[in-house]
């Protein structure tokens, strides 16, 4: 898209850009930024919706399904942020590996519809009780966060080219080598672990 | 909402996504403090994370199969014994 070569060109007013020059007859020179607003409430309410559907569906495989959603949506929020290399990365890791390992175990243990005796009543209440508890926290700890004045007045909300894959590389492997070539360690044990747990023993 | 669904589910499958989602929120949050501090050492922190957490859920996945191939069960509110 040109913004490795265009720094002051952030991602997501190239999305909006896209959406503008979609539909020119919907909107103006002066709703753009509204765009952006449009677009990261349809993201965060289609984020929330699937992360609810996630959690309470019955039947799994939905349950899969509405979370490679919800992987979706925060890409798209990734791409709002400008954070392109992030985004990408998390379509491919996430929705593409991680959840297909999810629907192959899904289907391999034949979980059709949950046949699960709910458990207790009490148990309910108190999960949502202290999830609550835990949402009032983060929504009480957001409003008396106090932004600085300074961080206010000047809000220039970083600079264009924070998430490309240019500049994160070179921080990836300037500052970050030890804990990459620590990774690599990581997930040799890993693939190692998984396949020595899944061996099926030959009698 | 991660929090919640691994409090009130049974499978131990949608156990784990919930937790999937948790680290996900992390993910997001740590992305939107890199671009409000112009630091970009936070976005590759979330690369990690997500590396990391590909990692466990290969090694949580076949676990969980292990578990099923033995018990033929994946209750959590079975399995609460260390040895079956």
């Amino acid at each position: 898209m040109g913004t490795a070569s265009d720094p002051d060109l952030d991602l997501g007013d190239v999305l909006s850009d896209a959406i503008f020059n979609k539909f020119p007859l919907l909107c103006n020179r002066a709703t753009k930024p509204m765009i952006t607003q449009i677009l990261f409430y349809f993201l965060t309410t289609l984020a929330i919706l699937s992360a609810f559907t996630t959690v309470f569906l019955k039947n799994p495989v939905y349950n899969v399904l509405s979370l490679i959603v919800n992987f979706f949506c925060i890409a798209g929020h990734y791409l709002l942020l400008n954070a392109q290399f992030l985004a990408a990365v998390h379509i491919i890791v996430y929705s593409g590996a991680i959840m297909v390992l999810f629907l192959y175990v899904i289907m391999m243990l034949n979980l059709n519809y949950e046949t699960e005796v709910h458990k207790s009543v009490f148990v309910k209440v108190a999960a949502v009780v202290s999830g609550g508890l835990l949402l009032l926290t983060l929504v009480g700890i957001f409003k008396e966060a106090e932004i600085s004045a300074t961080l206010l007045s000047d809000f220039t909300l970083g600079a264009s080219d924070l998430g490309t894959v240019e500049n994160i590389g070179k921080v990836l492997f300037g500052e970050f080598l030890l804990p990459f070539e620590v990774s690599s360690i990581l997930f040799l044990a890993a693939m190692v672990g998984a396949v020595m747990i899944g061996k099926r023993e030959i009698k | 909402m991660g929090a919640i669904g691994v409090l009130f589910r049974r499978n131990a499958i949608i156990v784990f996504m919930c937790v999937e989602l948790m680290l996900n929120s992390v993910n997001l949050l740590l992305v939107v403090f890199s671009k409000l501090h112009s630091d970009t050492n936070a976005q590759v922190f979330v690369l990690f994370i997500m590396a990391i957490a590909a990692a466990e859920v290969a090694v949580g996945l076949a676990i969980l199969m292990m578990i099923y191939r033995n018990t033929g069960t994946s209750d959590i509110e079975r399995l609460n014994k260390l040895k079956w």
